[in-house]
């Protein structure tokens, strides 16, 4: 099969390179793409860009990174200096560390310096608080449901915000479950299989590494729902290391954390922040910058460092 | 990390749970040893037993599994450098959340067993057994 060839091809063409991996989906078909470490020249002529930022840790301390405040305002200044201006951003969650109030106050003061719309999902650092997400719901809820999912479409695409890391069950991973399963399933109803969807949740919505919880566990359910459209992108964080794999009509990536990087599975004993030799670390932090061109279907991720 | 070793100093302290119950109070090992203060710890246990001791460390409950007398006291402590949670599955406890050094306590008073997990890492699970006097 001609597209199988094409595929294996351009998975080897995505392979890192220099700051930046960047690959393109046509018709559900990943080809390999020129390769532009600095994020800045992917402009299309009719599309659009939107920005990924996830795992920004606000409050986090630790060894692995003594101030997440000061890297996410690096971030921020990558995204100040993109050539083109995206039209918006995503956070893939756990904004913060431990969902305190001043975290979160922080996170929107910082972000808000680009003037760039924002739109949030929670990781689980951003449900501990003692209302068990409120803190979160309270700044970036407005108009979600339940515990905080919802789509919008924005020039012909349509983006959907999951939630996977509410009411985790005991020995599972990352869980939607059946009342926003059910959302997913009326949201995505009636629209045209050549809508191209881009959805977005804190926990991979494939399983990277089960023995680390990397994984959704009922994300085949959404998954089914979304098999039928002819592009679908799905953009996740928490691993905190880009990892991305094309499946039919499906293209999966992780984001890099703005905070900390972890292990690669199965590298470690556990998940956990990574302490990385002194001047390295904004080599393995980062923003993913998304080109959409509108007419072909096409997608482009930049992922670009801190350095 | 170093908490690997941790775990291993640790086996022993379950090994000594019935030493334990039979009056002698132990520290928790590690959290001394890191000099960290245990907090969100309610007035010492009734019980003659002493508290028994779990550390979470690289994502574990170490030891998974223990044993305690109606009475006795587990005091969970968070060594990693991300925040963990104690979550009873039958909803009998629920600790906030723990970050790095702090602890929780929970005194168990009926005899059974209750399995709990950690809410923002399911993988994580452990057992408390609670025996009889």
């Amino acid at each position: 099969m001609g597209h199988e060839i094409e595929r294996r091809e351009a998975l080897k063409c995505m392979a890192w390179a220099g700051t930046g991996a960047l690959y393109a989906l046509s018709g559900g078909i990943a080809r390999s793409a020129i390769l532009d470490g600095a994020g800045t020249g992917a402009a299309p002529a009719a599309g659009f860009t939107f920005l990924q930022l996830s795992d920004s840790h606000i409050g986090f301390d630790k060894a692995a990174n003594p101030d997440a405040r000061a890297t996410y305002r690096e971030a921020i200044a990558k995204v100040k200096a993109l050539a083109v201006k995206p039209d918006f951003i995503i956070h893939t969650g756990d904004i913060t560390q431990l969902s305190r109030d001043n975290e979160f106050d922080d996170a929107d003061q910082i972000l808000r310096e680009t003037g760039i719309p924002a739109f949030f999902v929670p990781g689980e650092h951003d449900m501990v608080d003692e209302g068990g997400g409120k803190a979160f719901l309270t700044r970036h809820g407005k108009g979600s449901k339940g515990a905080g999912w919802f789509s919008f479409d924005h020039q012909g695409v349509h983006f959907v915000g999951l939630v996977n890391v509410a009411d985790l069950k005991p020995g599972g991973m990352g869980n939607l479950g059946a009342a926003q399963l059910a959302w997913l399933k009326a949201d995505l109803a009636g629209r045209g299989a050549s809508t191209p969807i881009v959805v977005f949740a804190h926990i991979p919505l494939w399983t990277v590494y089960e023995q680390w919880g990397w994984g959704t566990g009922d994300a085949q359910a959404a998954l089914a729902l979304l098999k039928r459209f002819g592009s679908v992108t799905i953009l996740n964080g928490h691993i905190h290391q880009i990892v991305q794999k094309v499946e039919g009509r499906m293209t999966f990536h992780t984001a890099r954390s703005t905070a900390f990087p972890q292990p690669a599975p199965g590298t470690a004993p556990s998940p956990g922040p990574q302490v990385v030799p002194p001047g390295q670390l904004r080599s393995v932090l980062g923003i993913t910058d998304v080109t959409l061109r509108r007419g072909d279907q096409r997608i482009a991720l930049i992922d670009s460092t801190l350095a | 990390m170093h908490s690997r070793l941790m775990i291993a100093v640790l086996i022993p302290v379950a090994a000594v749970t019935t030493s334990l119950a039979s009056g002698r109070a132990h520290p928790p090992v590690a959290a001394s040893a890191r000099g960290k203060t245990l907090s969100a710890r309610p007035a010492a246990p009734t019980a003659a037993a002493g508290p028994v001791a779990v550390h979470i460390s690289n994502f574990t409950f170490g030891p998974k599994m223990v044993t305690v007398k109606v009475g006795q006291t587990v005091t969970w402590t968070n060594d990693d450098d991300i925040p963990h949670t104690v979550v009873a599955t039958d909803k009998s406890f629920r600790s906030k959340v723990l970050d790095t050094g702090q602890s929780f306590s929970f005194t168990f008073t009926k005899p059974g067993q209750v399995a709990y997990f950690c809410s923002l890492h399911p993988m994580m699970t452990g057992k408390v057994t609670v025996a009889a006097r």
